[in-house]
């Protein structure tokens, strides 16, 4: 199926996505084209976010997908062929190198290129987080049911396996791309960057990235967002912030679901904030019912205030 | 399992050694780990020998050096060291700790043939 429209064209993948015919979707005629895979090879380096500034307004598109492309793929070099005329029987050629890189700065450079584009799209981006029903999916069909009144938005769903959770989005009216991520456990940013160029313009809108069900691993991983978001449902139990304390110290907000329920749980909400702070003293916490829709109304509110710190720092910046 | 792909990572950056310095061979692998970076040393460990398969870090011995956590606790106007998130400063028992270091995950050092 089209991880755009919904329509039957292609699978579920966005790797699926390129077999589509692109003829109703004028706007990926360029990517269809591309090896989907060789974004794992996108060799950025260990560069850090400074590497990202020429990711900005010239970077469009379809000049950022040359540019992948002419990094290319490395084929792995086998053992065995050392420089000519060094070997010499007897003689070791040990020798230690002091290389002092960052393991992930590969991610780290592709993630500052995607929240360099985001910018120069006017996008505001957040990457939710949360362990397998917790209630991500739900929370956001609401969401960006209300959203979408006043301005453009778009989803990027992570899952394991199934189109799922796009379909669900799509059936609210809004544009989904469902990333498989087969036997991973996490989203990276080559593929929110690939999923991206599948969606259509959101300029001035908002973008969710759903990740993959997962309290650990996710954490690791910087996607170019502007915040992530952790999603805790009251019927988790209180501790979860000190089980898994990386995604919460991760977290700019904590949204505690499923209020709802609260009459029917012995769930302690100060014990549970409480925890949440041990772990990141600066997290804000906001309690709603993806069911009901308590709550949304304060959750629109801060996502308000996000845009709003984004757009200075945006102004800051070319000041 | 998010250590199976930072493993992908420090090969993917010995291979780019290997293409500007021509070795052959790598018989060593050094880490640096801080105690507050989002992965298990022992899972490092497992994953890195699976993912250097037919690589030219097959069978290369990987040491890890462990680096503390420090914080900086906001109660006592002070720097402390901390073993993991969560944690309460060490003394004087607040929770009001601002992360300064041990976070990173490096590869320092190789040593090839």
């Amino acid at each position: 199926m089209c991880t755009v429209c919904g329509c039957t064209k292609g699978t579920p993948s966005t790797k699926g996505a390129k077999a589509h015919d692109a003829e109703s979707h004028e706007r990926y005629d360029a990517h269809v084209q591309d090896d989907c895979d060789r974004h794992y090879a996108h060799p950025h380096g260990d560069q850090g976010p400074q590497r990202s500034n020429h990711a900005g307004d010239s970077h469009s598109r379809h000049r950022r997908s040359a540019h992948q492309k002419a990094h290319g793929v490395q084929a792995l070099l086998s053992g065995g062929a050392g420089p000519a005329g060094l070997k010499v029987a007897g003689v070791s050629r040990e020798r230690v190198i002091q290389i002092e890189r960052d393991i992930l700065g590969k991610n780290n450079g592709i993630a500052a290129d995607n929240r360099a584009l985001f910018v120069a799209d006017d996008l505001l981006v957040f990457n939710l987080l949360s362990s397998p029903g917790a209630g991500k999916t739900t929370l956001l069909v609401r969401a960006v049911s209300e959203l979408k009144r006043s301005r453009p938005v778009g989803v990027i769903e992570g899952d394991q396996q199934t189109s799922n959770d796009a379909e669900r989005i799509r059936a609210a009216g809004v544009p989904a791309i469902q990333i498989n991520t087969g036997n991973g456990c996490h989203l990276d940013a080559a593929m929110i960057g690939e999923a991206y160029r599948r969606l259509p313009l959101l300029t001035g809108g908002i973008l969710f990235i759903e990740n993959v069900g997962n309290l650990i691993c996710p954490a690791a991983f910087d996607l170019g967002e502007a915040c992530k978001i952790v999603v805790l449902s009251i019927t988790e139990g209180e501790d979860k912030p000190l089980k898994y304390p990386d995604m919460f110290a991760a977290s700019s907000l904590m949204v505690i679901n499923k209020i709802d329920l609260a009459p029917l749980l012995e769930f302690d909400f100060g014990k549970t904030i409480e925890y949440a702070r041990r772990v990141n003293p600066k997290i804000d916490v906001l309690v709603v019912s993806a069911r009901t829709g308590e709550g949304f109304g304060a959750l629109y509110a801060w996502i308000d205030r996000q845009a709003g710190h984004q757009r200075r720092a945006v102004e800051d910046t070319r000041r | 399992m998010h250590e199976m792909a930072i493993c992908l990572g420090i090969i993917q950056i010995v291979e780019e050694e290997v293409r500007h310095r021509s070795f052959s061979r790598v018989r060593s692998v050094c880490l640096e780990m801080g105690a507050l970076s989002h992965a298990a040393p022992e899972a490092i460990r497992f994953c890195f020998a699976l993912v250097a398969r037919r690589t030219v870090a097959e069978g290369a011995v990987l040491n890890i050096v462990e680096l503390p956590g420090v914080a900086w606790c906001m109660s006592c106007s002070k720097s402390v060291e901390i073993a993991r998130r969560g944690e309460c400063c060490p003394c004087c028992g607040s929770y009001q700790l601002q992360e300064t270091a041990g976070e990173q995950m490096r590869v320092k050092e190789l040593e090839i043939d």
